[in-house]
């Protein structure tokens, strides 16, 4: 594929809208979502449950039943194309090829009755037309690459003789096996231990280098953003609230739900007596909220919030956010 | 300071796995020589990852499960050995467990009125006024309207619920709460609550708590003293401002280095390498020896003992 030059990310989104049936009727999963990755950048999605950052990372690959999900709307540009238009046999062929993807569970992300030469091999058999012998002689390297000790003999192991961590590891090796574009990463190391998930993010992090991947790393975490992402989008409820270089979100985040999340984290540095949380719940994804939907639990909401639906805006270089009020003041401040 | 109002001393919890089928039955060491109190009023925060220990040691303090050996004192009372189950009987109200996952702790056909008054119908004795009333006062007391008691479980968000399974485990009226990582399936926002829930709880009924968890920024922000463990044992224990401050054991500073900070700048250094090892087959020695940064000869013969370090800081290291 020819390399594209600055200016054309390596994916754009734009506009996605994801819509599942559920037992009350068509429910919004993720409205209007526009994102773009550079090649080798690191984009990190935030959010807590229901904010739509999984489904937005599994429409990419368009990996929803198609019983229960409408087919989604917007475009997902790659390589030229737009891969909503792209029939299932060319998909396969970007799946675990150009586009790999790691979830949160490696144990159900695994077959329990293949090795994990079988596993690591299938995908190169299947992309890249290797025979038996070359696909397992691959995997050893591949095991290697990804710092399993004793990768000869691992590599004819069932995964339920490996630990979470090597799990994980196996499965980062299954992705990184074809030597993807992009590695789309959904709470990679969330079932994992806080040593073992520092582990993890190291290799996530050598190997983007080594192998110059963009990667896409969706967490709920504030703190594997700021450790991994350069750039970062915070979602809520379906829609993207912020957009931000790292840096610069957590010197001063515009939007308030960002706000708030940033306060309510338990402080590993400091004592804090009581932590300000946010009031109120995660709306219900199937609850229809006029206006913004982070109005009913925002501390400086005004009355045009309860009524119009807000729209991304520009909040400084490289930012945007889906708060009026908020960038307005911001204007009125540099402005002063 | 007030007397412990729970002292654990010696305490040793085996369970039997076979291996295999027909395989010989092997010994798997869970909790191993362990110590501590728990003075009233106070929290404990007790941290490990998955395996230490931690889980297991709650439910010993409640008398789930039997010790293997050692001693558990609670409200005066001596829990473990010979008159243990007795001894368990006189306080076995005073103490309470919340869970960790608010979705499979409350019975989903089971109103959450009939839920939380669950407790109050085993202990028997309650008119139906006073049970209904004491089923208002609680979800009151957590921060939910009264009409609640009427819906089903399932109607609830994770940090609602968990304030359910709060309301049932404060039913009785218990002095003592064992929380086992109680905030860890909750979304940010909502964990932030449930803490400021506890201590508030605790300010207004005096409660004691044990707060099991993995993460150490949580238990920051609700214990006085903070313990943890690894492989089963105790590697150290301080008040939670000393442990914070001066982590000490190897350990315990490798796993305050591994947490991602929501701090962009900061750099962490490598993390360490190697896995928890396996409660089975223990090294001999010191368990964290195999990952040790520090390592030394004596580290892989002998297990280091706790040793006070001033400050109500102790430490099971050779390095001290």
């Amino acid at each position: 594929m020819a390399a594209a030059d600055n200016t054309t990310p390596l994916l754009a989104v734009d506009d996605l809208t994801v819509r599942f049936r559920t037992d009350e009727g068509w429910m919004t999963a993720v409205d209007r979502v526009s994102l773009a990755v550079g090649e080798g950048e690191a984009l990190g999605i935030v959010g807590e449950s229901g904010s739509g950052k999984s489904v937005t990372a599994l429409s990419i690959l368009r990996l929803h039943a198609a019983a229960t999900t409408r087919m989604p709307t917007g475009r997902i540009m790659y390589g030229g194309r737009d891969m909503l238009g792209l029939s299932t046999r060319e998909m396969r062929t970007i799946r675990g090829g150009e586009i790999a993807m790691i979830f949160q569970d490696p144990m159900s992300s695994l077959n329990p009755v293949l090795t994990i030469a079988d596993q690591i091999g299938e995908s190169l058999r299947l992309h890249q037309g290797l025979d038996q012998a070359t696909a397992r002689r691959r995997a050893v390297e591949l095991l290697e690459l990804v710092r399993i000790p004793d990768a000869a003999r691992r590599v004819d192991e069932y995964p339920h003789r490996l630990s979470g961590g090597m799990r994980q590891r196996v499965m980062i090796a299954i992705a990184i096996a074809c030597r993807p574009k992009l590695l789309i990463a959904d709470e990679p190391t969330t079932a994992l231990d806080v040593t073992i998930q520092a582990q993890i993010l190291d290799l996530l992090r050598d190997l983007q280098t080594e192998l110059g991947m963009s990667v896409i790393l969706i967490t709920h975490d504030m703190g594997v953003i700021a450790e991994f992402a350069r750039r970062v989008m915070v979602m809520y409820a379906g829609r993207v609230v912020e957009t931000s270089p790292v840096s610069a979100l957590f010197r001063r985040p515009v939007h308030p739900y960002t706000d708030g999340l940033l306060a309510a984290i338990p402080k590993l540095d400091v004592d804090v007596r009581r932590l300000p949380a946010i009031p109120g719940s995660i709306p219900d994804p199937t609850a229809v909220i006029p206006g913004c939907r982070y109005s009913p639990r925002c501390p400086i909401v005004e009355e045009t919030c309860r009524r119009e639906a807000p729209e991304l805006l520009a909040a400084g270089p490289e930012r945007e956010a889906r708060c009026p009020p908020r960038v307005a003041a911001l204007a009125v401040e540099r402005v002063a | 300071m007030n007397a412990p109002i729970v002292r654990v001393r010696d305490l040793v919890k085996e369970f039997q796995v076979t291996r295999g089928r027909g395989g010989p039955p092997a010994v798997l060491r869970a909790v191993n020589h362990i110590e501590f109190d728990i003075n009233a009023g106070t929290t404990l925060g007790l941290v490990g990852e998955s395996g230490s220990g931690k889980s297991t040691t709650g439910r010993l303090l409640v008398g789930l499960i039997p010790a293997t050996s050692g001693e558990i004192e609670l409200f005066g009372e001596t829990i473990t050995g010979k008159d243990g189950r007795r001894a368990l009987a006189k306080v076995r109200s005073k103490m309470q467990f919340v869970f960790q996952d608010p979705h499979g702790s409350l019975n989903p056909r089971m109103r959450v009125g009939d839920c939380i008054a669950e407790p109050i119908d085993i202990a028997g004795g309650w008119s139906r006024g006073d049970r209904t009333d004491r089923v208002s006062e609680l979800l009151e007391t957590v921060g939910l309207p009264r009409a609640v008691a009427e819906r089903f479980p399932h109607e609830f968000s994770g940090g609602q619920r968990q304030r359910i399974g709060i309301a049932r485990a404060l039913a009785l009226r218990p002095e003592f709460v064992v929380c086992d990582e109680p905030v860890s399936a909750l979304d940010v926002s909502m964990q932030a609550q449930i803490i400021n829930l506890l201590l508030d709880l605790q300010e207004k009924l005096g409660l004691s708590y044990l707060f099991i968890a993995h993460d150490l920024a949580v238990v920051r922000s609700i214990a006085t003293e903070v313990a943890v463990m690894y492989a089963g044992a105790l590697v150290e224990h301080a008040p939670k401002t000393v442990l914070y401050a001066t982590p000490k054991h190897p350990y315990t500073q490798a796993l305050l280095e591994a947490v991602p900070r929501p701090d962009p700048d900061r750099v962490r250094s490598a993390a360490i390498g190697g896995e928890v090892p396996s409660v089975l087959n223990p090294p001999p020695g010191c368990s964290f020896a195999p990952r040790c940064p520090k390592v030394m000869d004596i580290c892989r013969i002998e297990r280091p003992a706790p040793r006070a370090s001033g400050e109500g800081h102790a430490v099971a290291c050779h390095l001290y």
